[in-house]
């Protein structure tokens, strides 16, 4: 008994798991506090989750960019780096999305191709600074990528301020052209014909009605991309080992500089995409002036940590973040319970994995006091 | 006489220990004599570590007992062991590099005083009478950052006295010290067994077990093999038992047949980071099929001199050239493309990825060969395979650690994976960097027999060492360094110990 709870504890996803159940507990902790009934605030959030194609349809939305900011901060954490720059890269990826997404003409499935690659030579760019500040200068990723962030904030904003970014009236910027548009079904949907298909079929009709897109199928891509990347390419097998060990990796012949700023161009490439993929995908298709950061860089950092940096792993707790956000929603809407619990829960979990190497010392004297008694 | 129990001060009885399915102790049984040194020997991998990590409650074994001055005692932990004056000096320090000796000693002793305010003044004293008591001089302000290795190892050893250590282990203490280092350290030892202190120490160096222990336990892949008293047993004898074979302690070579020039350094100049020229001048010439050997003690040089050999430090002045081309100041890159390897001295700085797998490690210099990708995608059964190759021919242990992390590897088999991955490479230049440390006596063996082959495959060698006994057994030719120049050229066969060591301190005029 003792030794299977044991080797329980030693994997890496219990880690995990009992991180979820703590968060769960804690949370249910605080609906007691706050007079609410904790069954009934799950019931609603569960059922604001899953009772509905299109509410899944709606977390699957949700996560795509996350799943591309946690594969940046994932990407990076594998090459040894601390990328606090998603966020601004994401931001970079948007702002490029923006423009080109309105000032360049070009053909469907040609136009976002073009604004994915635009985007990610921007986001890269935009972290293969930090990159390079860090191996000229010696300036540490971490300080660097959060003034970087500040900067690709202020620089939306600034472009939005230039003479004729922003539409007439709003405080954002044009529409991209539907050339440039990743939506699925967008026109159809809306058409008398499309309508009336919507009505007769419950299920795909109803995913219909979400911003349905094709970012999802991008992400997907990517993360695969990256963890085919890392684990069987020779310059994924350099920046691991330069992360690793840069002393050794100098040594061996290896460019540590070369392949430190090469590691952050393609974390911050990762994060623009997913800025770029919401913008092209999602309603209104433009951006907006920032009175302060988003959040999918941030939320792609505790998204990374969650799947414990594995490219893949970044899929499945992209879509587990975002499907508690978005039924928290719910249960505020039908509870009352607030939703910063659901905040509140997210955080403990986040934290409950930071310290998760406490699971396998829990085992050890698990061990020990079995011995004890032996 | 006391009671029977207590004329040990540790008794390890049957203990056993797995890592997942690998067995690394299998009963092993240890009797250590309160007031004497034992020392503990054994192979690359046998367990040593392993077990004083038992001892000091670091790993929980799965089956054994261990007792202490008759008493049986559960090492929970390292607290548990201290409790029991239990004291231990890794093999690797660990030290915090920006703080003081006194602090470094004080530090997690500080907790038992309760909510004591420390008295640092104290802690000084106390710290400078142990060090006068057992000949461990020490300034307790110093930053660690700014000492001697063996000064640090000095600090390891106070901070275990100073929490009440009756019984010390050491963990290959000696694997990093000059020898003038290494016979202060034994006369060290001795004061401390005077004041009926117990010792155990790790090494692979039998002269020097020879000349500290009294005791001696043998282990051979987790396995216990024989206690000997060593008064009694020579040298040969321990390392035919610790190896399980006849193992020759003296390197057999026949005379170098050198051909033409490849590699030429000329007047080179090296700096280190603050400007202090630490290579001032320095010519070596090497030809094909010879072995060059520099000795020097730690600190004269050596490590500029490899790091600008090896393209890792610019050189101020002077030129590096292979086969007539100059490589001085280009990449590591480039200069490994000239047919140059080299194995580093720290082998967990430079060497290895600790978090790799073996068989990663093994293609740290040559992942892109066409030999282990093709078109920048690796060829991962290429790796492992090639990797079991050279797990088998260098024997590495344990046998299918291929997809092991480097970092669970015995410190040894770590050495031994550079080695095998560096000779692989079959450079026109070999530069090894005390390509033997911490190697056992067989390991050692068999080192020395890949670098004479070497050799005599017509390939030049440039070997670094602070052991003279390495540089006298295997150079064809001796070059002095002392102060960052080369103070002396002599043929082994026409030189011994004492002259070279002479030179090494610098007591050889201008030459
Ligand atoms: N944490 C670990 N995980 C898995 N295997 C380990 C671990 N630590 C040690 N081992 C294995 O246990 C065996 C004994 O290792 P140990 O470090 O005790 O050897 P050693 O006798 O100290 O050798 P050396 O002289 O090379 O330092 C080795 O084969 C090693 O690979
Ligand atoms: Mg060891």
């Amino acid at each position: 008994m003792t030794k299977t709870l044991e080797k329980v504890l030693r994997k890496p996803l219990t880690g995990i798991l009992i991180s979820v159940v703590i968060g769960f507990l804690i949370g249910t902790v605080i609906l007691l506090v706050a007079g609410f009934n904790p069954g009934s605030a799950y019931a609603a959030m569960f059922r604001g989750i899953f009772s509905k194609p299109k509410y899944i349809s709606q977390v699957i939305i949700n996560a795509t960019p996350l799943i591309l900011t946690a594969l940046s901060v994932s990407f990076a954490a594998k090459t040894g780096l601390f990328n606090i720059g998603a966020e601004g890269q994401y931001i970079m990826g948007t702002l490029a999305a923006a423009l080109i997404g309105y000032y360049v003409q070009l053909p469907p499935v040609i136009h976002p191709i073009f604004i994915l690659l635009c985007a990610m030579l921007f986001g890269g760019l935009w972290g293969a600074l930090a990159g390079w500040l860090k191996t000229k200068f010696g300036i540490h990723e971490v300080i660097s990528t959060i003034m970087l962030n500040w900067i690709a904030l202020y620089l939306n904003n600034y472009i939005l301020s230039l003479p004729g970014v922003k539409k007439q009236g709003a405080q954002a910027s044009n529409e991209i052209l539907t050339s440039a548009r990743t939506s699925i079904l967008w026109d159809w949907k809306r058409s008398d014909a499309g309508k009336a298909w919507v009505a007769e079929h419950p299920v795909l009709g109803d995913i219909l009605k979400t911003d349905l897109h094709w970012g999802i199928l991008i992400a997907l891509v990517a993360a695969v991309v990256i963890w085919f990347f890392l684990k069987h390419t020779t310059k994924g097998y350099a920046m691991r080992a330069v992360g690793q060990n840069p002393n050794a990796s100098r040594f061996a012949g290896i460019n540590v500089n070369r392949n430190t700023v090469q590691a952050m161009f393609i974390a911050g490439a990762l994060a623009a995409l997913g800025g770029a993929v919401q913008i092209m995908g999602t309603n209104s298709f433009r951006i907006s002036v920032l009175p302060s950061h988003e959040g999918y860089g941030w939320d792609g950092l505790s998204v990374s940590l969650l799947a414990g940096s594995n490219p893949l792993g970044c899929i499945l707790s992209a879509l587990m973040f975002a499907a508690l956000k978005y039924g928290s929603s719910t249960m505020q809407g039908d509870v009352g319970a607030p939703s910063e619990i659901i905040n509140i829960m997210i955080g403990v979990i986040v934290l409950c994995i930071a310290l998760s190497s406490i699971y396998p010392m829990i085992a050890d004297s698990l061990k020990r006091r079995e011995e004890m008694h032996a | 006489m006391e009671g029977q129990g207590t004329e040990y001060a540790v008794q390890m009885k049957g203990i056993s220990k797995y890592f997942g399915s690998f067995c690394a102790l299998d009963e092993v049984n240890l009797n250590v004599r309160k007031g004497s040194i034992h020392a503990l020997l054994g192979e690359n991998g046998a367990g040593k570590s392993t077990l004083m990590n038992v001892l000091y409650g670091l790993y929980a074994p799965e089956k054994g007992e261990i007792v202490l001055n008759g008493k049986p005692t559960l090492m929970k932990n390292p607290r548990v062991a201290i409790q029991n004056g239990v004291g231990m000096v890794h093999q690797h320090f660990m030290l915090v590099e920006n703080f003081t000796i006194a602090q470094n000693i004080m530090l997690g002793s500080e907790t038992t005083k309760k909510l004591d305010i420390l008295d640092v003044a104290t802690v000084r004293k106390q710290i400078l009478e142990l060090g006068e008591k057992y000949g461990l001089a020490v300034d307790p302000d110093q930053k660690i950052q700014d000492v001697s290795v063996a000064t640090q190892q000095r600090v390891e050893i106070l901070k275990a006295l100073y929490r009440g250590a009756e019984i010390l282990i050491l963990d290959e203490p000696t694997a990093v010290l000059t020898p003038q280092e290494i016979e202060e350290l034994i006369a060290t030892l001795h004061h401390l067994v005077a004041d009926n202190k117990t010792i155990i120490i790790i090494t692979h160096k039998l002269k020097e077990i020879k000349q500290s222990s009294e005791w001696c336990t043998i282990i051979r892949r987790g396995k216990y093999v024989d206690t000997v008293k060593v008064a009694d047993t020579t040298q040969e004898e321990l390392a035919n038992m610790m190896v399980g074979r006849q193992v020759s302690l003296h390197v057999e070579k026949s005379p170098a047949t050198p051909g033409e020039v490849i590699f030429n350094v000329n007047g080179l100049k090296v700096c280190d980071h603050r400007g202090i020229e630490k290579v001032q001048d320095v010519n070596l010439t090497l030809r094909s099929g010879e072995i060059l050997g520099v000795a020097g003690i730690d600190g004269n040089g050596q490590t500029e001199l490899v790091d600008a050999l090896c393209g890792l430090t610019r050189a101020n002045g002077g030129t590096i050239s292979i086969h007539g081309k100059e490589v001085q100041n280009t990449s590591p890159r480039n200069i490994r493309d000239c047919c140059i390897s080299a194995i580093p001295e720290d082998r967990q700085k430079d060497g290895l990825v600790m978090s790799f797998t073996v068989a990663e490690n093994m293609v740290l210099d040559n992942y892109n060969s066409k030999e282990f990708s093709s078109r920048g995608i690796l060829n991962l059964k290429k790796m492992v395979s090639h990797a079991t190759q050279l797990i088998e021919q260098f024997d590495i242990r344990p046998a299918g650690s291929e997809q092991t992390p480097a970092r669970s590897l015995s410190g040894g088999n770590q050495q031994k994976v550079i080695v095998a991955r560096e000779v692989y490479n079959d450079p026109e230049l070999l530069i090894a960097v005390q390509p033997t440390r911490g190697l056992d006596v067989g390991a050692i063996e068999f080192v020395h027999k890949a670098l004479i082959e070497q050799r005599d495959r017509g390939k030049a060698i440039l070997l670094i060492s602070f052991e003279l006994d390495e540089i006298l057994d295997l150079s064809d030719r001796i070059s002095v360094i002392y102060d960052g120049r080369i103070v002396g050229e002599l043929k082994p066969e026409e030189t011994d110990e004492k002259e070279i060591g002479l030179l090494m301190a610098g007591g050889g005029g201008t030459a």
